[in-house]
């Protein structure tokens, strides 16, 4: 198969086991499980949408989670002074999305390199952390609704139909919500990566004067990615402030920050099935951890970064489909080779090619 | 004229502060282009060891200028041998690996010491200005910050050793050619710059509280101090102290200590957005 049937394949397979998980689960799951599994698929949007904008843009965005507390905070402000949740849900993508255009605009046509990106990102999310942690009084509200500062805001009405204020969604309801969201914006990435668009923004992430000198304006392309890459950590948000009806500013901290980077760098760079895969993994295991004395979870997170830095770079994914890859040419070399008998069943490995011909470049 | 003398006394503690807090950090990143995301974790193995240093008994002064930065030189060679090294060249990866430094510190001292708050109480008493008091302590941070000012200054131009630092950064394959292995001075510097970092976590253990994820309020301060600075170590640090501590102090006395911060850090993204190679990409270029 070549590059391209098989990035096709893989996504083709993602998105049919996606569509089983999402009218299945809810068959074989109770109501508590089910809401632990709705957890998992917020977090994944969440992860997808940094792997989007790292893996295919090359932003490395520190800050994801600045986004992703936007679209929590301005879910459960503007609910609470609306009372319908059609339009918050909405100003939950665009709030974060603007927020991140500006940004993205600073960082993007100041020419700031990949490093200081990092740097930046990291410090808004400190600010936006420390402005909202500071708000504790009564006399912070904007409208009916407190900040109320480290505390968070508890009670936060949850989604209803539209138009409809007391048809509030159920649990299992929540659970089709945000799993069709996870698979509509994994669909849609995909789609667009696919697209002219997409091309153009994997290209300025490969080598960025190119672009440039074949005319295309790197810098837009860049800022385009990144803002919807804020938009879909606004919708995770939302989501998550209607998962839990709250929100603190926790979730602004570097600590979320730095495990969104640890799914995608556990999951593989450069694929959008990888960081739900390491998504899935990290959050379980951390929940394990949190079950159990013995063991600090920075600890393990730490270490676990560490590790993959150094030894699975690719993460993975990746490092699994390239198994399955080599196993899969020599089983058909073996094959091919099976009657003729004068060469033994372990035919040489194929040349390092093989492992160049995958989705990422290391 | 009390009143602006203690308010220049508390621009220059701002400013002071911001130069400790960074110096370390001016070595790693400025001169060796490690980005260094374990810095602030670097700061509070020092804070740590002076509490050490304080339970066995010894006194505060050596704690703070002899036991943490050493202490903390040690962990420096110790993670540049075992990961560091792996991964020069490769910003990006330095750049998460010691994030998963960072996080993977944080656990243990919370594993070894709790996540309670333990505190140092600053030594030298106060002095009153009119109807004013400033702590003796807030001069010696200042004197400190302008004692390592002159110091860095004088190893990097005066001494054999800078000299070897400063060429092996621009030209290692040169370094190497004329006998000097580059592996060990990029060893040194690390520990060099760590120990700094340990330094300025003992430094400031008497001021802040010492819990495990004290580093997170320092690394990104730290950061935008270089890198506003730009490409120039001393001059850079110095400059950008100068600017960010004065907009904190003085935003601080306007409004709250928590928008104070956020001052600093919005001047620094303008500033960025203006000079993107900091302040001696456009100033004082060529100094050092």
């Amino acid at each position: 198969m070549n590059r391209f049937a098989k990035s096709w394949a893989s996504a083709a397979l993602s998105l049919a086991v996606g569509i089983a998980l999402l009218f299945g689960l809810p068959g074989v799951m109770d109501d508590y499980t089910l809401i632990e599994v709705t957890i998992y698929a917020v977090m994944s949007i969440l992860g997808v949408s940094l792997a989007f904008i790292w893996g295919f843009g090359g932003i490395l965005c520190f800050g994801q989670a600045a986004f992703f507390g936007l679209g929590s905070y301005t879910y459960a402000i503007a609910v609470m002074n609306m009372g319908d949740s059609t339009v918050p849900f909405l100003l939950a993508i665009v709030v974060p999305a603007l927020f991140a255009a500006l940004l993205g605009y600073v960082i993007f046509y100041g020419r700031l390199s990949d490093v200081y990106m990092g740097v930046i990102t990291l410090t808004v999310t400190l600010i936006l952390f420390n402005l909202i942690n500071s708000t504790a009084g009564p006399e912070w509200r904007i409208g009916s609704a407190p900040l109320g500062g480290f505390n968070g805001i508890p009670a936060i009405p949850t989604l209803n139909w539209p138009g409809q204020q007391d048809e509030v969604l159920t649990p299992k309801d929540l659970f089709y919500v945000t799993f069709t969201c996870l698979l509509l914006v994994y669909l849609g990435l995909r789609v667009l990566i696919a697209s002219k668009i997409g091309r153009v923004i994997v290209a300025a992430k490969e080598n960025e004067q190119r672009v440039v000198l074949l005319g295309y304006d790197a810098r837009g392309y860049k800022l385009f990615s990144f803002t919807l890459g804020g938009a879909i950590a606004g919708l995770a948000g939302c989501l998550f402030a209607n998962w839990g009806a709250f929100t603190s500013p926790t979730i602004f901290g570097l600590a979320q920050s730095a495990q969104i980077i640890i799914w995608v760098i556990v999951g593989g760079l450069g694929t959008l099935v990888g960081p739900i895969v390491g998504c899935v993994a990290i959050q379980w295991l951390t929940s394990q951890i949190g079950t159990q004395q013995a063991f600090n979870s920075n600890l393990v997170l730490g270490g676990i970064l560490v590790v993959f830095v150094l030894l699975v770079p690719r993460g993975i994914v990746p490092t699994l489909g390239d198994l399955i890859d080599m196993a899969w040419r020599r089983w058909r070399k073996a094959a091919a080779h099976a009657p003729k008998v004068a060469i033994p069943a372990a035919a040489p490995m194929e040349p390092p090619r093989a492992l160049a011909a995958t989705e990422t470049a290391p | 004229m009390d009143l602006a003398f203690v308010v220049l006394i508390q621009v220059l503690y701002a400013v002071a502060s911001l130069v400790i807090v960074s110096a370390g950090l001016a070595v790693i990143f400025g001169m060796m282009k490690v980005i260094n995301l374990a810095h602030g974790e670097f700061m509070m193995l020092g804070a740590y060891a002076v509490i050490a240093a304080l339970n066995v008994g010894l006194n505060l002064w050596i704690a703070i200028f002899v036991v943490a930065p050493i202490a903390v030189g040690i962990v420096g060679v110790v993670l540049e041998r075992l990961v560091i090294r792996r991964l020069y060249g490769r910003m990006v990866d330095t750049m998460l690996a010691t994030w998963g430094l960072s996080l993977l510190l944080v656990g243990i001292v919370t594993s070894v010491a709790g996540n309670t708050t333990a505190g140092v109480s600053a030594p030298l008493g106060s002095f009153s200005v009119g109807a004013y008091s400033v702590s003796g302590y807030t001069l010696v941070i200042i004197a400190v910050a302008v004692a390592l000012a002159i110091a860095i200054r004088f190893v990097l131009t005066r001494t054999q050793l800078g000299l070897i630092a400063r060429g092996t950064m621009q030209k290692p394959d040169m370094a190497n050619a004329l006998g000097i292995s580059p592996s060990r001075v990029y060893s040194v510097t690390f520990a060099v710059g760590a120990a700094l970092s340990g330094l300025a976590g003992g430094l400031l253990a008497p001021l802040t509280g010492v819990v495990p994820t004290m580093g997170a309020a320092f690394v990104a301060k730290a950061f935008i101090t270089v890198i506003g600075g730009g490409p120039a170590i001393l001059a850079g640090l110095l400059g950008a102290s100068g600017l960010f501590g004065a907009i904190n102090q003085l935003a601080t006395f306007v409004t709250t200590p928590v928008l104070g911060e956020v001052a600093l850090l919005v001047a620094a993204i303008v500033m960025l957005r203006l000079l993107p190679q900091g302040i001696t990409g456009r100033f004082f270029k060529g100094s050092l």
